[in-house]
């Protein structure tokens, strides 16, 4: 009988690392032999096509779709390589450490499997610094393989080989930015390139490139261990397979799970998360990370699902929610989040870098009651400026604009009072220097 | 030629542009910062935004960069969509939120590219009311003054020097608004192209430090096209004036010659013009031995008087006076009697490339063709300090390999990171053979330092390589051989191979070798590029009928007592011969008659001074190493008695009453004369236009429509009201009267459009964006290759450099800051000319016991004289490199064979190092 | 009497190996080369390897490796300056991260901001006068379940509350001396 739930199959609640012995015991790389001798790369493109599974890093982009722009035949010579994003900075988001953590066999089958689906030879885990303890169980698990030959030459004798390294970063939210990413394995700063040309055509080094978050990664494994129909047996909605879903904030459990797609987020939230605190009530909330837009009550019954949330006016985003609640101010929360990321703009174009700390100054303003009027069409307009995908020189700036525009949607009043009360009307906020400190 | 639409008028375009640019082209003014028609795009600043729709339909459109996007048929754009014109206001407002708002004691003010967008996307008032993000300048040298918070992050800066030019030491630091752009630490800026700077960044950072101590705004300049005087690439320039001071020096477009970009030699190696020793007046030497200043009138009888009696005349022009000068010159005292004044040794490698040059099949290339050589091989040129901007024409060369991948992958040139991303570090094949390390070394396949002679001989040897006919050369190592093939290989495999050579090694065998292996090739494309000193070198070497005297036939004369007066033009001979020579040449002649823009040796024994005025006060042409013709014309009036030599030779022709002189009433008069007698020269009258053009009956105006308090100039001398100046002898006015846009791409006194206050106007001047001017490609080429095959192939192949027990071979470096007579005299530039120094390997710095720093007694035929040692990682054993032409070292006889001991006297500058270090060190710093 | 040929100078130019690069640093540094295409794509991985035996990159040790590298001082700041986790700066003995982002706002990391300034003395950038602990801020450590987080050098701490942090900040002394 196979799991319902993949993902987590082997995480106990202690999240005790999975041994490459206990992974093998369930299965553990029977997928990833099987296709290196008896799939065609075609062959589980195919697969994964089917499945209908879309990114888990936030972009939510069909993961077949992507690998199909990798050119195969008479590519010229050289390598292509696979690389896991695992730089995990989005703020409110915590999946991947998880599956790292508790099961990265199930993150290096995956790899295996796509790296051979594209016909790379060269893979890397790209993770942030901060990972010491995932970083370390990555490595010994990556050894573990190597010894068996399961990397390396050869791989299962196949005469298939595939290196993989594990790259820690230095730090920088960008560097999740798939293009920056490269920039940043290829030991340069971390400024994100024009599209096109995309990674799968010109990435790291020039060569063919695909850049796949954790979670996307490790389903790989089980949609090509079980097959497109039975991943599609999973979903509860119009997307198929399961998704690491967390809450976090003024609630009673605050955690992450992994649930079929199109769970609707009041059972996420009242029954999962244990519901809010006594004494909050909830407010709103970012349906997944700091990127999205927010959502309120009005929208509890709607399905996690990528389409769902989108025409909610949000994203799904990482699937994981940040709960806003009645004790807490919206424009102060909205001011963490747009300076956070002006603090992490790379400097390269010119909405970002000089247009999100001044919406951040506004922000300022309003939270310590310095604001006035017009600051609230400062706000609009800069959310006109900085907010459209296009504008700005990567989906960094954008994302910022998210909260913003949907804070001054959903808590107008909120804004208003800030600017009649010359104050923030809310006891939580203190107004902090962190976000200009710094030892670089 | 697809079309697209903008605001629903179809615009025809270029295949393959972007839409930046093609707005541009079709006169659209779509404001930019960080895109550059040189360097492309790559989307930084966001100002080039426009709505594209998908069709005629679609209402909303979204935003897109016009740099980043390409053009493609019935593509639809809007520039006034709300959209867009508000999104562009917003760009210039989040740039201004840092920015200090200090353009009155801004030295970019007034022809600042950041004001102009401003203005034009109509941002007036500020709303941002949180402090400024600051920052700290740092010392980068005397040529480049830095304010880093003027800063709008463009990324032009480290696209230009590092991308472009191949500097390391500027770099952008900090992320997010703390982006910030200069060295690791203060210091002087590497790059011998750094200047361009001033002119890449689009306000206020980077400006030019000579200027910014002694300031003038653009709009107060007066100024004239003009040539540089640097080397003989004949790079196009705009030199400013204000007050009878030549305030500075900005690039002149010239899609062939220099592009967008000079070298610092040429932008900072002018202001020797504005020394306040220039002679003002003429100087009769009295039996003293003291000049008195006599009258212009008096200086010309009395060299009349001399000429027309002497015993015997003659004359001495110069490579670094104009065509015009050295005719006049010649014609007075007629061929026999003139020497064009190269210096006999160099004179005959001149006049050997000139020679080839003219009965050559292979292409001799102007430097944007030269940028778009496949594969290329240097013969014995330091090309970045004997022929600076074609160094930076040859590091474009090496991309185009990049080019062309990107090509294959239908990637557009423009889209600079992606090209440069696709290709990493693979470049186009660039093989240097030289005397030792060059600033070219780090985009070479492969280098080989050797002794001029050995040069040749791998010259030849590749020439063999690839025609077996040839006479034989032997006596190569194994690797040896394999580069020869190797080289061979890629130049037979190349479409369009590039061989360059020239005087740097003043050894004529290596220039033969060039030659031979560019007959080997046999490629109707290839080409061979020669590099020469002086700004006429050519010139003067193609002025001949072979009747003329050779320097020493002079000497030989003047010893005989046949020489009683000696002209000489703009030359000083102590940098041609050795100085026992000149020394006697001087006594042996009764009357020396020097006329100079500048105080030198030669000047000083003078019996006779005539002050010329120097190239910015002086209208004249000059034949480039291209043999491309150019004129430059007098920006401003010379002061009290100076005027130019070809003045000066008009004159005294005149008052000799010799025939045909009294016909030469204007300058255009004397090149028509010149042409007339040197069929050569036939077409130097097409270098630019005749004195009498006139743009719709106007002349042009050397001041822009701005130009303030002009009338008052000089009130503080004098109330009376001074009349400008009038100029009859060529097409421009000393006045802002007049028109300047249409005219011939020769007569552009300075760029300057309506709304485009900067540099950045000249793309008003362009048919193209980017392209050649709409007056077409200023200066005229005298020759193209010939298929006649009469080249003359005979040479001699050297023998092997031995070296010889305590005696070392001299080797000529030349630098950049230091070797050219005239820019070595410019404050800015002769603070980074080094004192005369020698470089020589370790196991001779071993041997001599001498380390880095240390002085070294240098003796030859003629001369004992000091210089500091370098000890370097790349020189040949027993070879030894010295600082040619820099003030304070001797003529040196070329390839001679010299003595030297340890200087014990001698302080050492540097600090002491262990000798481990100075080995890395010396490697790494090319002295 | 020729020189002898140089591949592409770059990487034929005598490299001085700055004795301020310790063996051991040389030897992981060599260990990423050996898997990179040149030299320059470890700088990330060099300046951390320096860092992690110095607590921070001081200007001769930018200057050693860059040299190492093949590569100019000002690139390799470029680059360093870049990072955030990269320190130019001198540092202490642990680096304190707390964490600024949405959720440890929420959860009011910001009292606890100023309790630990107070219990350090320093403010957030500085460093202890004892030369212990450097205060920082930082974003989002991925642990937004437990919050508020912080990372006292390699050790993630969560649900933090002030007894907590005075407990882990004494604790930690005390292992340290
Ligand atoms: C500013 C920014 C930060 C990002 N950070 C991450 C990240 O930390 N992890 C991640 O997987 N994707 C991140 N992404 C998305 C990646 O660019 C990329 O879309 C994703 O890794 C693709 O993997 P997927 O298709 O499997 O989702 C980020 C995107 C942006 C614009
Ligand atoms: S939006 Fe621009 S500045 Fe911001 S991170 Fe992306 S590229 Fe950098
Ligand atoms: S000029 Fe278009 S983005 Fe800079």
């Amino acid at each position: 009988m196979i799991s319902k739930l993949p993902l987590t199959q082997n995480i106990n609640a202690a999240r005790d690392p999975v041994s490459l012995d206990d992974y093998q015991a369930n299965h553990g790389y029977a997928a990833a032999r099987k296709a290196v001798h008896q799939m065609t790369p075609a062959e589980c493109l195919k697969v994964v096509q089917d499945s209908g599974l879309r990114g888990r890093g936030g972009a939510g982009f069909p993961t077949g779709m992507k690998w199909s722009f990798v050119p195969m035949e008479n590519v010229s010579e050289g390598h292509k390589y696979l690389i896991c994003n695992a730089d995990e900075m989005e703020p409110g988001t915590f999946k991947d450490r998880l599956l790292m953590e508790c099961d990265p066999h199930q993150l290096i089958e995956g790899m295996i499997l796509s790296a051979w689906t594209i016909q790379a030879d060269v893979a890397y885990i790209f993770i942030r610094h901060e990972y010491h303890l995932a970083s370390k169980l990555l490595q010994e698990a990556i050894d573990a393989c190597y010894a068996k030959g399961y990397l390396g030459k050869d791989i299962f004798g196949s005469g298939f080989n595939l290196e993989l390294y594990v790259h820690s970063s230095a730090g920088r939210y960008i560097c999740g930015e798939e293009t920056a990413l490269i920039s940043s394995l290829e030991g340069k700063r971390a400024n994100p390139r024009a599209k096109p040309p995309f990674p799968q055509v010109s990435g790291l080094w020039g060569r063919p490139t695909i850049v796949n978050n954790v979670e996307t990664l490790c389903n790989i494994t089980h949609i090509l261990r079980n097959g497109a129909d039975w991943y599609k047996t999973l979903g509860r909605g119009e997307d198929h397979g399961t998704k690491l879903f967390g809450v976090s904030g003024r609630v009673n459990n605050p955690g992450c799970w992994e649930l079929p797609m199109g769970t609707p987020i009041r059972e996420l939230i009242e029954h999962h998360a244990g519901g809010m605190q006594a004494g909050y009530k909830l407010r709103g909330f970012l349906p997944g990370g700091a990127s999205t837009d927010f959502l309120v009550e009005e929208h509890l019954d709607l399905a996690m699902d990528y389409d769902v949330i989108g025409k909610a006016g949000s994203r799904l985003g990482t699937g994981t929610m940040i709960i806003l609640d009645d004790k807490t101010c919206p424009v102060g929360m909205t001011k963490n989040l747009v300076a956070f990321f002006a603090q992490e703009s790379c400097g390269f174009c010119t909405p970002c870098r000089d247009g999100l700390p001044w919406s951040a100054q506004v922000l300022d303003d309003l939270e310590t009651g310095n604001g006035i009027p017009a600051d609230l069409n400062t706000l609009q307009n800069q959310v006109r400026f900085i907010g459209a995908i296009g504008n700005t020189h990567c989906a960094l700036a954008p994302g910022a604009m998210e909260p913003l525009a949907s804070a001054m949607k959903y808590f107008a009043d909120d804004f208003q009072a800030h600017i009649d009360g010359k104050a923030c009307p809310y006891s939580t906020a203190i107004s902090s220097a962190s976000e200009s400190a710094g030892v670089n | 030629m697809p079309t697209i639409y903008i605001d629903d008028n179809p615009y025809e375009v270029t295949e393959g542009d972007n839409v930046l640019k093609a707005c541009l082209s079709a006169g659209i003014d779509l404001p930019y910062f960080c895109w550059h028609p040189e360097m492309g795009s790559v989307g930084a600043c966001r100002q080039c935004a426009l709505v594209q729709f998908r069709d005629a339909d679609d209402q909303h459109g979204r935003i897109v960069m016009g740099g980043m996007t390409p053009v493609s048929e019935g593509a639809r754009f809007s520039m006034d969509g709300m959209k867009a014109s508000e999104f562009r206001k917003n760009v210039v407002e989040s740039l201004m939120l840092n920015h200090p708002h200090d353009c009155p004691v801004c030295a970019e003010g007034g022809e600042c590219h950041l004001q102009d967008i401003t203005v034009m996307v109509g941002h007036r008032s500020r709303r941002y009311r949180g402090k400024k993000t600051t920052h700290n300048n740092q010392y980068l040298g005397p040529l480049i003054n830095h304010e880093m918070n003027r800063c709008i992050t463009c990324y032009r800066c480290t696209r230009f020097y590092n991308d472009y030019a191949g500097g390391t030491d500027l770099s952008a630091q900090g992320a997010h608004d703390h982006v910030y752009f200069g060295r690791q630490q203060d210091g002087i800026l590497e790059s011998e192209f750094a200047g361009n700077l001033v002119e890449v960044c689009p306000t206020g950072v980077f400006t030019d430090k000579p200027l910014v101590n002694d300031y003038t705004r653009k709009w107060d300049l007066q100024s004239a096209p003009s040539i540089c005087n640097g080397c003989a690439l004949g790079c196009n320039i705009f030199p400013g004036e204000r007050y009878g001071k030549l305030k500075r020096i900005h690039n002149r477009f010239n899609n062939e010659v220099n592009g967008y970009f000079l070298c610092d030699r040429g932008r900072y190696g002018a202001n020797y013009v504005n020394d306040e020793k220039r002679a003002k007046f003429s100087g009769l030497r009295s039996d003293d031995g003291r000049y008195n200043a006599i009258e212009s009138k008096h200086a010309i009888d009395t060299l009349a008087s001399w000429c027309n009696n002497s015993v015997g005349l003659a004359a001495i022009g110069s490579p670094r006076a104009s065509v015009e000068t050295n005719y006049l010159l010649r014609r007075i005292v007629g061929g026999k009697n003139f020497n064009n004044g190269n210096g006999d040794h160099q004179a005959s490698l001149i006049d050997q490339i000139a020679a080839l040059m003219q009965s050559s099949s292979t292409i001799t290339p102007s430097m944007r063709q030269i940028e778009s050589a496949d594969t290329v091989l240097i013969l014995g040129e330091d090309v970045t300090n004997t022929a600076p901007r074609m160094a930076l024409a040859l590091r474009q060369s090496v991309r185009n390999l990049a080019k062309k991948m990107a090509a294959d992958m239908r990637i557009s040139e423009w889209q600079d990171e992606a090209v440069r991303v696709l290709a990493q570090d693979r470049l186009s094949p660039l093989y240097i053979i030289s005397m030792t390390d060059t600033r070219l070394d780090d985009v070479a396949k492969e280098t080989l330092r050797t002794s001029p002679s050995d040069i040749a001989r791998f010259g030849f040897a590749i020439a063999l390589e690839l025609d077996p006919s040839l006479d034989s050369v032997d006596g190569f190592s194994a690797s040896e051989k394999q580069l020869i093939k190797a080289i061979a290989d890629d130049l037979k495999s190349a479409i369009k191979p590039l061989i360059v050579c020239g005087t740097g090694c003043q050894d004529l065998a290596v220039i033969q070798a060039a030659a031979a292996i560019n007959r080997a090739l046999n490629n109707s494309q290839s080409m061979l590029s020669y590099c020469l000193n002086e700004a006429n070198s050519l010139g003067v070497s193609l002025m001949q009928d072979g009747s003329e005297a050779s320097l020493s036939e002079l000497c030989d004369r003047a010893s005989h007592g046949q020489i009683e007066t000696l002209l000489i033009a703009e030359n000083d001979l102590f940098r041609r011969a050795p100085k026992p020579q000149i020394k006697a040449l001087i006594s042996n002649v009764k009357n020396l008659v020097v006329m100079d823009c500048v105080d030198t040796a030669t000047l000083a024994q003078s019996s006779l001074a005539l002050p010329s005025s120097s190239f910015a006060e002086a209208q004249g042409t000059l034949i480039s190493s291209e043999a491309r013709a150019q004129r430059f014309y007098p920006v401003y009036k010379p002061a009290e008695q100076r005027q130019s030599s070809s003045h000066w030779l008009t004159q005294l022709g005149q008052k000799m009453s010799l025939s045909g002189f009294d016909s030469l009433t204007t300058f255009d008069d004397i090149t028509a004369a010149c042409a007339a007698d040197f069929p050569v020269l036939a077409d130097i009258v097409e270098a630019s236009t005749n004195h009498d053009f006139r743009y719709r009956g106007m002349k042009i105006p050397r001041q822009t429509h701005r130009n303030s308090g002009r009338t008052a100039n000089n009130a503080g001398l004098s109330v009376h009201e001074p009349q400008q100046p009038i100029d009859d002898d060529t097409p421009f006015a000393y006045s802002m009267e007049g028109s300047n846009g249409k005219q011939p791409a020769t007569l552009i006194p300075f760029v300057w459009a309506p709304g485009w206050n900067s540099n950045q106007s000249v793309h008003k001047f362009q048919a193209d964006a980017g392209g050649a001017l709409t007056g077409g490609t200023a200066g005229k080429r005298l020759f193209e290759a010939t298929a006649d095959g009469s080249e003359t192939s005979h040479y001699q192949i050297p023998p092997a450099f031995e070296a010889e027990p305590d005696h070392w071979r001299l080797l000529p470096l030349y630098k950049i800051f230091g070797s050219d007579e005239l820019s070595a005299l410019s404050p800015a530039v002769n603070e980074l000319t080094p004192m005369p120094f020698v470089i020589m390997s370790i196991e001779d710095a071993q041997s001599l016991a001498v380390v880095d720093g240390d002085g070294v007694i240098l003796s030859s035929a003629d001369t004992e004289i000091s210089f500091e040692v370098s000890v370097n990682l790349s020189i040949p054993i027993g070879c030894l490199g010295y600082s040619v032409g820099v003030p304070g070292a001797p003529w040196l006889a070329p390839a001679s064979s010299v003595r030297i001991v340890k200087d014990q006297t001698w302080i050492n500058r540097k600090i002491a190092h262990k000798v481990s270090e100075i080995v890395t060190e010396a490697g790494v710093s090319n002295v | 009497m020729n020189q002898p040929i140089e591949k592409n100078s770059s990487s034929s130019k005598a490299r001085s190996i700055s004795p301020i690069l310790t063996a051991a640093e040389l030897a992981e540094i060599d260990h990423e080369i050996s898997h990179a295409p040149t030299r320059s794509a470890v700088a990330i991985d060099a300046l951390k390897i320096v860092q992690k035996h110095h607590r921070w990159v001081s200007d001769e040790r930018l200057k050693g490796l860059a040299d190492y590298l093949d590569m100019s001082t000002a690139e390799l700041d470029g680059i360093a300056t870049f990072y955030s986790l990269i320190y130019r700066k001198p540092v202490g003995e642990k680096v304190i991260s707390l964490c600024d982002s949405v959720t440890c706002w929420i959860k009011g990391y910001a009292q606890l901001e100023q309790h630990i300034s107070r219990q350090l003395g320093v403010g957030l950038g500085q460093t202890t006068a004892d030369n212990r602990y450097t205060f920082l801020p930082t974003p989002c450590l991925g642990a937004c379940d437990r919050a508020p987080v912080m990372m006292v050098g390699e050790d993630t701490h969560l649900d933090l509350t002030e007894d907590k942090i005075n407990q882990i900040l004494a604790i930690k002394g005390g292992q340290e001396q």
